[in-house]
């Protein structure tokens, strides 16, 4: 899932002055999973934005909504009603969400309400941890399912660096190295020949060099006809 | 300050309600100006009541639930006072004093511990003066 942290109050209010009329948008995916965005959160930011707002004269209505999925535009299309005669809409969901949002209502100001950090999973409860680089080209197979591009501070692809101290990373006493989890793992799984296999220079192109990346699934595309017959799209 | 304050206290039903229940049955007096919202359990409370309650006025909120290790329900005092330390955070990036909101540990059987609740809460709306959102002129 993708994890993000709301931005702080002052910049959110910085970022919505000059407008009345603001909508505060979740999101009950990612966002709300990792307790950023979901319906609690827009309840507190919105009301934390009326507290704002009444404290500092400003006269901004502010409503709230949350949707499903932010970043699918079938769930976004659905909010239209509470978009619609809103002078700014801050997402709390992740950049994609926001991104959707401002793709469907070109003509609304959509603002981020979090920065999105990392593509991770909860730890425990409370505690997130970044999981998985997107690299494209996956390793996991040949690292006892320890992704050493996101959890390695060096990314490194042939065992730890010379930071490597009892089990820890040296960037962060409190980090894991992940070579040594790497280790660990692959012990357990009585595959530690898979140590001494090197890894090649990695190919990074299907990595972030490029623009956006775009993946299609032939299969799954649909036909002008299709679209018109299933979506109602001209 | 002068007028009447508006301290809101959400107090759980097992400790700090019968705490201030206790208290008049001991006689023991308390500032009037202090308005007792009784709760199931101090875990219920949420940083949205504690903004909202801002909102409509409060000079003061604050949370009194059962002692540490105490809870009727195990852990709800815990959880009220991670969201009461949420709810200043919050509070002090709006511009309102944190100070403003507290959470406090009381047993059902501390009936002088109430009133010495009240007394705290009292004493830093007189040093902070009101709400500030009373002072905004609309």
């Amino acid at each position: 899932m993708i994890i993000a942290d709301q931005k702080p109050m002052r910049e959110i209010c910085k970022n919505v002055e000059g407008h009345r009329k603001i909508l505060v948008a979740g999101c009950r995916s990612c966002a709300a999973i990792c307790l950023a965005g979901g319906e609690k959160e827009v309840g507190i930011l919105a009301e934390s934005l009326r507290l704002y707002s009444d404290l500092n004269g400003r006269d901004w209505e502010v409503s709230e909504t949350t949707v499903e999925r932010q970043c699918e535009k079938e769930w976004v299309r659905e909010m239209r009603p509470n978009v619609e005669g809103r002078d700014v809409v801050i997402s709390i969901a992740c950049g994609v969400g926001a991104q959707v949002m401002q793709d469907l209502y070109p003509d609304t100001r959509i603002v981020p309400g979090l920065n999105t950090s990392n593509m991770g999973a909860p730890e425990e409860q409370g505690i997130f941890l970044e999981k998985c680089g997107g690299c494209g080209d996956c390793v996991l197979h040949l690292t006892g399912g320890i992704c050493p591009i996101a959890r390695c501070a060096k990314s490194l692809m042939n065992g730890p660096c010379g930071g490597s101290q009892n089990g820890k990373c040296e960037v962060n006493p409190d980090t894991p190295c992940a070579w040594d989890q790497i280790h660990q793992s692959l012990k357990r799984l009585g595959r530690l020949d898979l140590m001494e296999q090197v890894i090649p220079p990695k190919n990074w192109i299907p990595s972030r060099s490029g623009g956006p990346r775009k993946i299609v699934r032939p299969e799954a595309v649909l036909t002008p006809e299709e679209k018109i017959a299933k979506e109602g799209i001209d | 300050m002068t007028g009447r304050m508006r301290i809101v206290g959400y107090c759980c039903s097992y400790g700090g309600y019968s705490s201030a229940d206790l208290a008049g049955v001991l006689r023991i007096g308390y500032s009037p100006d202090v308005m007792i919202i009784r709760i199931p359990c101090a875990g219920r409370i949420d940083v949205i009541h504690i903004l909202k309650t801002f909102r409509d006025g409060a000079d003061a909120v604050f949370v009194a639930g059962c002692l540490e290790k105490n809870c009727n329900f195990e852990y709800g005092n815990i959880e009220a006072r991670k969201r009461v330390e949420h709810a200043k955070r919050l509070l002090g990036e709006i511009g309102i004093e944190k100070e403003r909101v507290e959470m406090f540990n009381v047993a059902s059987n501390q009936g002088w511990r109430f009133p010495e609740i009240v007394r705290e809460m009292v004493s830093r709306v007189e040093g902070l003066g009101p709400n500030p959102l009373r002072k905004v002129v609309k």
